[in-house]
């Protein structure tokens, strides 16, 4: 179906689509891009304006995207655009750190291009995306997309499903039809929620300060993890001599900080950033994210089907979440893709259960050693720091096992969709 | 048997619709089928893809094809097929069966020409098809060559006949009828006579003997670690899939 025509008939009160896409942030964008190469159309609704999402200071966040997000990106043509003003991951540097002594410690685990089989062709372990970019990459290949209707400002009211198909009334009074329901709505989904699927999880009682840094030095492509008491500290290559960090603390520390002026901030900034870069000072605007984690209990119901954040809200201490969604993305789109070659329904209980099988004790997984890593690291007990100074350097001489955190990092590990294969 | 569901009255209307229900559940009293479609669907489209040069990843691929289903049962091939774009008759020869999967068409939204009747009847009202479906029917009819026959009649010249049914040695007695009907309870006991259980090669023989050339046999294995069906070129020790084309 084309953009005119379907325009034309939402103008008549009910609309029917393949799929219906409840929240259009990345995951769900990806999605309704994905979906389109296999020929289904989808309804992609966000409840925000559409230039709310599209100006650039939307979102401060930069993602360390893993090669197969990479792949997923190439795929949907997307990468050649972005691909200007991504930087090469070459190096993971993870080491303990305390505030006020600095985080210099020795690098307990250090992890290289060198080590995957499988990395880039110019050696990247993955790839740093600024939101503002990959945002805006998504929503011009979405409203350039035939196969794909948006709309923003576009709130739901009630939503249901049965046997045949789902059904969802928006707060103007439009009612639409589609054979699947997808929420895409992120962490508080209220689609998950009206269908009445429970969640698990807690507030972290941390809050992430991100922002992005100008340094003096060059960063040589090299990300850095440090731990330390209050939360972690992750300071990722940008193009430049830039980079992001995401800045973990409690939610009172967090609110204090960032609520200083820029020298201040700074100030408290710099002995937990360390001077290996050189000179610091702020290159851009502050964001803070309180960090929770929500599971949702199932990833389907009937005619639905949970992605990205609304299924799983996790820890951004390893830089997952987006990965993690994208995979979903990609085996959503693998498992509609062929239900349809099949003349399946799409939206029959059996084939979203093969989704929901592929997805959800991967990311169950994924939940849980993020959220084990970020109480081992985020105390100052000696005997913790002991066991983890240890830990580090067990992992560090064992070859297969931190090969296997990488390659678990670089998403090359486990059944790869086939939007997400090289 | 009434004619549509038009004449029925709404208590037999809400009976129908229960049964469409159980039939449609993956996780009811149907699961081995709903367990086994995935592959049987798989083997299906690719080889009518195959046939008539279709492309399965674009729209209706199967548009202008008419193709038949016997032993339609709730509807769970002729609907992939009807969804496909071809023009699909269902038949089953078990009344019951019509109204059911009737119902659930329609509230799919799916065109398909459900009836009771038997593969026998239509070929003597001289029925054509392009492809015939004959899944898991062979090893319950009492005269596999006559019904095998029927099967070629129904078809035009060069047309697809799929067929597939349970091989018959000892592996096939544990799984299909000690395992599926009184291990498993898959099955209600008695679903299988293992006597009339067929080989591939008696199989072959029957079809070329019908006017059927064999052009394809394929094994459909229960994988018990995936708990899943997958299609394998080698084994046909149970149950297996065929392709063979109308003589002319
Ligand atoms: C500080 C931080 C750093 C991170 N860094 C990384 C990283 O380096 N790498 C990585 O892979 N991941 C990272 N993540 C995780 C990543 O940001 C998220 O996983 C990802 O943004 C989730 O996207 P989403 O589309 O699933 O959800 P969201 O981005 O939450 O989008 C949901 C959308 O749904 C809309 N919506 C909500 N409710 C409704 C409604 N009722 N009706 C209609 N629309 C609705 C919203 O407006 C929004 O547009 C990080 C997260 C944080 C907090």
């Amino acid at each position: 179906m084309d953009n005119p025509a379907s325009r034309r008939i939402f103008a008549v009160m009910t609309h029917h689509t393949d799929i219906l896409i409840v929240g259009g942030g990345l995951n769900g964008a990806a999605l309704a891009l994905a979906l389109s190469q296999t020929g289904l159309t989808s309804v992609l609704l966000d409840a925000a304006p559409r230039v709310a999402m599209t100006t650039p200071g939307f979102d401060g966040r930069s993602y360390a995207l893993a090669l197969s997000s990479v792949r997923l990106l190439r795929n949907l043509g997307l990468w050649s655009r972005l691909a200007r003003d991504a930087q090469p991951i070459r190096e993971i540097r993870v080491s303990d750190g305390r505030a006020g002594e600095g985080p210099l410690s020795p690098f307990f685990l250090q992890f290289d291009s060198a080590a995957i089989d499988e990395s880039a062709a110019d050696g990247a372990m993955g790839q740093m995306v600024e939101d503002r970019h990959l945002r805006a990459a998504l929503m011009e290949a979405v409203a350039a997309d035939p196969r794909i209707n948006a709309r923003f400002d576009a709130v739901v009211a009630a939503q249901s499903g049965d046997a045949h198909s789902a059904q969802v009334t928006l707060t103007d009074g439009h009612v639409i039809t589609a054979r699947l329901l997808v929420g895409a709505d992120g962490r508080r989904s209220g689609t998950a929620d009206r269908a009445g699927i429970k969640r698990t999880g807690w507030d972290y009682g941390q809050t992430a300060m991100v922002c992005a840094i100008g340094h003096d030095r060059a960063h040589n492509g090299i990300a850095h993890q440090f731990f330390m008491p209050p939360g972690p500290l992750a300071i990722l290559p940008l193009t430049g001599n830039r980079s992001s960090i995401v800045w973990s603390e409690t939610h009172a520390n967090a609110a204090a900080f960032n609520a200083l002026p820029e020298d201040a901030y700074l100030a408290m900034l710099r002995p937990r950033f360390g001077d290996f870069l050189g000179e610091i000072r702020l290159a851009g605007a502050r964001y803070t994210y309180p960090l929770t984690l929500t599971l949702a209990n199932s990833f389907v119901a009937a005619r639905l089907a949970l992605v990205g954040d609304a299924a799983h809200g996790i820890h951004p201490i390893a830089g997952q979440g987006l990965n993690a969604g994208l995979r979903d993305v990609a085996a959503l789109a693998d498992v509609l893709e062929q239900a349809r070659a099949r003349g399946e329904d799409i939206g029959a209980a059996d084939v979203l259960a093969r989704y929901q099988q592929w997805r959800r004790f991967e990311t169950t997984a994924l939940a849980v050693t993020t959220d084990l890593t970020n109480r081992l690291f985020s105390n100052d007990n000696p005997l913790l720091r002991a066991v983890r100074d240890i830990g580090m350097g067990v992992v560090n001489a064992t070859g297969p096992l931190k090969r296997a955190l990488q390659r678990e990092a670089a998403g090359v590990r486990g059944d790869l969709p086939r939007l997400m294969r090289g | 048997m009434q004619a549509s569901t038009g004449t029925v009255d709404a208590a037999e209307v809400a009976k129908f619709e229960a049964m469409a229900a159980e039939w449609w559940d993956p996780t009811g009293k149907f699961k081995p089928l709903h367990m086994m479609n995935p592959v049987r669907l798989d083997y299906i489209t690719r080889q009518i893809a195959g046939e008539f040069d279709r492309d399965l990843t674009g729209p209706a691929p199967f548009a202008g094809l008419r193709i038949l289903d016997i032993g339609c049962g709730g509807g769970l091939l002729s609907e992939p097929m009807a969804r496909l774009g071809a023009t699909v008759v269902g038949a089953d020869a078990a009344p019951r069966n019509i109204p059911v999967a009737r119902i659930h068409a329609e509230k799919s939204g799916l065109t398909i020409d459900y009836r009771h009747t038997t593969a026998e009847a239509m070929a003597a009202a001289g029925e054509q098809f392009d492809v015939v479906l004959n899944m898991e029917v062979v090893e319950h009819v009492s005269d596999p060559l006559a019904y095998l026959t029927a099967c070629r009649q129904l078809l035009r010249p060069g047309g697809l006949h799929l067929c597939s049914t349970i091989n018959r040695n000892a592996k096939s007695y544990l799984m299909a009828i000690i395992g599926a009907e009184h291990v498993m309870r898959w099955l209600p006991k008695g679903t299988h006579d293992w006597t009339k259980f067929i080989t591939p090669e008696e199989l072959f023989d029957l079809m070329s003997r019908a006017g059927l050339d064999p052009v394809d046999r394929k094994g459909y294995v229960f994988n018990p670690v995936s708990w899943s069906w997958s299609i394998s070129d080698r084994d046909l020790s149970v149950n297996y899939v065929t392709a063979s084309i109308q003589r002319g």
